[in-house]
């Protein structure tokens, strides 16, 4: 059975409709991206999810339904977000970021053994704990916001465009870290325009249009396909 | 020296408990006894000023209607315990009762805006602030309720086993009037308040308040209810607005609509950004020469006699002018507060990629 399963899930803003009708699945351990160009409604779905914006459709997260719940019940659920732009807490330190992370946990010691684990994936982090989060390089913010969604121990990660505004070594690096998590068995949910760099991360991939899915299938065959070699790849 | 003074916090904690202890007859031999009365609105205000750091300094929720929890526990007072309505409840059962209807106040203007934020949320609070006042204005008619602009008098005064704490009383051969003993009435409430501030800060639901602050979207993401985390700050600080109110009620004797109008609201926000926001000693401090320093203007008239044998400008034209440059000052040389808490500080002291994310943070209405 699949982790997540999206059906006929429709996104609109008033008039708007940003997404209209997408169906998507991720199996447990899998590492998905959804790729599309500015404004195709990728970021759209995945508030959707999240339920930061109303969906229509049934979204179920293992056999429970969720569409429709707000979203802090959502991520007690087990799914965590990391925001586009990365909304992390910009006056609280690193350390009172990735405690926030964990809010919804009661076990000390797992929290104090994942925050190891965290500071053990992006040492940067470790070196800076006791400074404001708003003070971070663009790069550090994004490794904090994910090492935060990684305190909840989420079943499902959610990431918003984490390529987005960084240095390319950066991206190099964030990227490396993603597929580390991966390999540690966090199912992920990838949303990138960089379409190039999710393909070559993920296993599977849905290429998004206009607020619905045109193709989807493993990267690799994805990677080779010429209308997206044409469309996203440059070629 | 300050070093050598937190090397010693208990010598610390009992010369403040001394000092705190003596502190109106001081005040009173020294200075007379109306400071005694400024004395008793310094702790009011500090009530006032911590309640409302829940909500703008905690949660980060810009609430210009402050004075109308204030107004709302204070008129419960004058109805239970005034011949306006002819009841007579004891001190210890009203004060209760204003801080929950305060509370309740507050999550009913909590409830409709909780979509908003920063400059909207303000307006909508500011209109809210208002509507009380307005109301206890025109209340008077057709069922008489708050005795209209002219309001109720006549409040009962606080006593404790039939002791009241109005007029004069004889105590080991000194005359102590009402102030004084108000001035121990509020002391308690005032160390209550700032044990339940400090407690609330630290606290999981403080955690909360801080997150949805700093990002709303993340704070939900990271399993926070800021529905109702939200409506909490708003009924918390609303709470001790309305005990602040009562006090008042009882310490004054006499309430009209007047007492509650958007200048106080202002006043209140004034302590806290001057003293630090989010920061308990910076809004104690805040509150403490918001207090004082209008007071001790008033003697610029008598400074302008004394330096040039006429009065020039009246003192209460000149007052709010140097308040206001006290003010200005303060804001240019110690933007982040008198005493800003640590977070604060990093604020002003960050580069600018913060300031950025504060702005972006300030003007996001999406929630």
């Amino acid at each position: 059975m699949s982790l997540l399963a999206a059906r006929r899930v429709k996104v609109a803003y008033g008039g708007i409709h940003a997404v209209r009708g997408v169906d998507l699945e991720i199996a447990e351990g899998e590492l998905v991206c959804l790729i599309g160009a500015n404004g195709a409604g990728k970021s759209s779905f995945l508030k959707g999810v999240m339920g930061l914006v109303h969906a229509h459709g049934e979204i179920q997260l293992g056999a429970q339904r969720i569409s429709g719940l707000p979203t802090h019940a959502i991520a007690r659920l087990g799914i965590a977000l990391v925001p586009e732009g990365r909304g992390v807490f910009g006056r609280l330190s690193v350390r009172e970021n990735l405690e926030m992370g964990a809010f919804t946990r009661k076990d000390k010691t797992g929290i104090r053994d994942d925050l190891d684990k965290v500071f053990g994936l992006f040492p940067r982090l470790a070196e800076r704990s006791r400074q404001a989060a708003g003070t971070l390089s663009g790069g550090e913010q994004q490794m904090l916001a994910i090492g935060r969604a990684l305190m909840s121990r989420p079943r499902l990660l959610l990431l918003d465009e984490p390529s987005m505004g960084l240095a390319p070594l950066m991206v190099h690096k964030i990227y490396a870290t993603i597929a580390d998590i991966a390999a540690q068995g966090v199912t992920i949910l990838l949303v990138e325009q960089n379409a190039n760099l999710a393909l070559k991360t993920s296993q599977k991939a849905y290429v998004m249009e206009s607020g619905v899915i045109r193709l989807h299938g493993p990267s690799a065959e994805l990677a080779q396909d010429p209308m997206v070699r044409a469309a996203y790849l440059g070629e | 020296m300050l070093d050598g003074l937190r090397r010693h916090p208990t010598l610390v904690f009992i010369a403040l408990g001394i000092l705190l202890a003596v502190l109106p007859f001081l005040t009173g031999a020294t200075l007379g006894n109306s400071w005694v009365r400024v004395l008793d609105f310094v702790l009011l205000y500090i009530i006032l000023a911590l309640g409302l750091n829940i909500v703008v300094g905690y949660a980060g929720l810009l609430d210009l209607g402050y004075v109308a929890f204030y107004a709302l526990g204070a008129y419960l007072y004058a109805w239970l315990a005034s011949p306006h309505f002819g009841i007579h409840l004891p001190f210890w059962a009203v004060l209760p009762l204003g801080a929950a209807l305060a509370g309740l106040f507050g999550v009913l203007l909590g409830a409709p805006t909780l979509r908003l934020r920063g400059d909207y949320l303000a307006i909508v609070t500011l209109g809210f602030g208002e509507i009380i006042r307005i109301f206890m204005n025109n209340l008077d008619h057709p069922v008489n309720v708050t005795n209209g602009p002219q309001g109720i008098n006549q409040i009962d005064p606080v006593s404790l086993g039939g002791f009241a704490f109005a007029g004069r009383h004889e105590v080991l051969g000194m005359t102590i009037t009402g102030p004084y003993f108000y001035y121990y009435l509020f002391l308690a409430f005032t160390l209550a308040s700032i044990f339940i501030a400090m407690r609330l800060q630290h606290s999981r639901i403080g955690r909360a308040w801080a997150a949805i602050r700093e990002d709303e979207v993340a704070a939900a993401a990271m399993g926070i209810n800021t529905r109702n985390v939200k409506l909490l700050a708003f009924a918390m600080g609303a709470a001790f607005g309305g005990l602040a109110g009562g006090l008042f009620a009882s310490f004054q004797g006499f309430i009209s609509p007047e007492s509650f109008n958007l200048w106080e609201s202002i006043l209140i926000l004034c302590m806290i950004v001057l003293g630090g926001m989010g920061h308990i000693p910076g809004v104690i401090l805040g509150a403490i020469l918001l207090t004082v320093l209008p007071e001790a203007l008033r003697y610029i008239g008598d400074w302008q006699r004394a330096a040039l044998g006429h009065v020039v400008v009246d003192p209460n034209d000149l007052r709010m002018l140097v308040f206001g440059l006290a003010l200005v000052l303060m804001m240019i040389y110690r933007p982040a507060g008198m005493i800003p808490s640590r977070q604060r500080k990093r604020e002003f002291a960050a580069e600018d990629g913060v300031a950025e994310q504060e702005q972006a943070s300030l003007y996001d209405t999406k929630a």
